[in-house]
């Protein structure tokens, strides 16, 4: 059967009820929640600190140290603890994202890490860890550039649809499910992060890059309200 | 070893003249060699070169349980490593990120295309089922050490046959090979990355030009039939790509995909 109406009822280019606010964390110096529906991610920021070992620092510029954190029972089937491959590309990933957009010339031989915990998975987790992120970082009073903002654009059968949940990223008729990962700086909306697998037409490709700069703007509205102060959610 | 900032320049203000280093174009190749069978205890095995750049891929397979949400489809595993004969940037020890990201890309080449028949791979649903192990091993690094590791675990794959299995022991007898090949299907994913250097972009960077690459973009692309399909892509690095930057990459796969991968594609 083709895919006309969402499993869960949103229209096609709907984002799931968001939740955002900053300082969930008191003793970070920047911390911030996100959530995309039953996805609910926490981010914490310390930093720029001096980097130990002290052969890891760069001497003409700050790093940004990144850790994705599946929490084991934030799925169905308890994930084991620590680092996988999975999470440590995820890591890798969002720790460039963030790079882009955080001016580290300023900040020679210092870290800024970030830690991302999933404390519920329903997809999206990489997205929804680096909105959390981008605000604590903001929240850190960190001097950035721009934010960022993320999104998961989905092909679902021939449909390209916004902010992916599981059910859709397991669907298998028709075309089956392709699952596109954007991050996007909120002014220019240049892509810092992308990630694709599935199988999607090269020229059907833009279509999903134009859903993801629409969705990250809405995105990048929640995120700056919860930057002034408030706190969002709308379930 | 940082790229010494002279190189890098000359790259950058070179590229801007549509000009590389070797002679090439921007979305030019090195030439590409492919070798099979290069290590007759495995089941299959392949060499790849794309200029200097030197990838070995060895293809195992055992038996194993399948995953339950998937119980009658085989699976497989990716492992890549630069061995430290690949350069003196590469040192001992395990996978390092670079490696892991590589492996992680090439899985999902393979696995979203369907190049591989899983259901083929079932010996008894939700007990036994062959898992594919594909190691792959830089031994010189001279640049885009990626797009080499795909192409030799497509050729390893290519080249690979299933071990003889015994039905009454339900067990594999290794080291004796059937004549049957894998369960490969014509969705071929080759996968090109799109390098940027300073303002401009290249495919196949040799080491000097991948150093001095502060961005890049992966696409694995299958042509089972006229259209091109993606099926995996990947963004490195911390610079940003604009939307005009993508409109270019994305104007330019069809014809890298037909200049270098068709001829491989008919072998």
């Amino acid at each position: 059967m083709a895919y006309t109406k969402r499993l869960d009822g949103r229209k096609f280019d709907e984002l799931r009820p968001i939740k955002a606010e900053v300082g969930v964390i008191p003793n970070a110096d920047g911390s911030a929640l996100f959530a995309f529906g039953e996805t609910l991610v926490i981010a914490a920021v310390y930093g720029p600190r001096p980097l130990h070992p002290a052969h890891m620092q760069e001497p003409d510029r700050g790093i940004i140290r990144c850790e994705y954190n599946m929490l084991p029972f934030s799925v169905s089937e308890r994930a084991r603890p620590g680092p996988s491959r999975r999470s440590k590309e995820i890591s890798m990933i969002t720790a460039n994202a963030l790079s882009s957009i955080v001016d580290l010339t300023r900040f020679p031989g210092t870290v800024i890490d970030v830690q991302i915990l999933i404390i519920q998975a329903n997809a999206s987790t990489r997205c929804a860890g680096i909105n959390a992120a981008s605000m604590a970082l903001a929240h850190a009073g960190i001097v950035m550039k721009e934010l960022v903002s993320s999104v998961s654009i989905g092909k679902i059968d021939d449909k390209i649809v916004v902010d992916v949940d599981k059910k859709e990223e397991d669907y298998s008729d028709g075309e089956g499910s392709t699952d596109i990962p954007f991050t996007l700086t909120s002014r220019s909306k240049s892509i810092v992060h992308l990630q694709l697998d599935g199988k999607i037409p090269l020229k059907r490709f833009k279509e999903a890059f134009l859903a993801a700069k629409t969705a990250c703007e809405k995105i990048l509205k929640y995120q700056e309200r919860a930057l002034k102060g408030e706190k969002i959610n709308e379930n | 070893m940082e790229l010494p900032t002279i190189n890098k320049k000359r790259i950058v203000s070179l590229l801007k003249e549509g000009k590389r280093l070797d002679g090439r174009g921007n979305y030019e190749f090195r030439n590409i060699h492919i070798e099979t069978g290069i290590s007759n205890k495995a089941e299959g095995s392949s060499r790849v070169k794309i200029g200097m750049t030197d990838v070995i891929v060895g293809v195992k397979a055992d038996v194993q349980e399948p995953y339950p949400d998937h119980d009658d489809e085989g699976t497989m595993i990716v492992g890549m490593e630069f061995s430290p004969a690949a350069g003196e940037r590469h040192e001992i020890g395990p996978p390092k990120m670079d490696a892991i990201e590589i492996a992680r890309v090439v899985d999902r080449g393979i696995r979203e295309s369907g190049f591989i028949n899983w259901k083929e791979l079932c010996i008894k649903k939700g007990e036994k089922v062959w898992c594919i192990n594909i190691d792959i091993y830089c031994i010189n690094d001279d640049g885009n050490v990626l797009d080499a590791s795909a192409l030799g675990a497509i050729a390893a794959l290519k080249n690979s046959r299933l071990p003889v299995y015994d039905k009454k022991e339900e067990s594999v007898k290794f080291g004796e090979l059937t004549d049957e090949g894998l369960p490969l299907t014509e969705h071929v994913p080759y996968t090109m990355t799109f390098y940027k250097v300073g303002e401009g972009y290249l495919v196949d960077p040799t080491l000097e030009e991948e150093d001095a690459s502060e961005a890049r973009l992966t696409f694995s692309v299958s042509a089972p039939k006229k259209d091109k399909i993606i099926h995996a892509m990947q963004k490195g690095g911390e610079i940003p790509i604009s939307e005009v930057e993508l409109d270019v990459m994305l104007d330019k796969v069809e014809k890298i995909y037909d200049d270098n991968f068709v001829k491989l594609a008919t072998n």
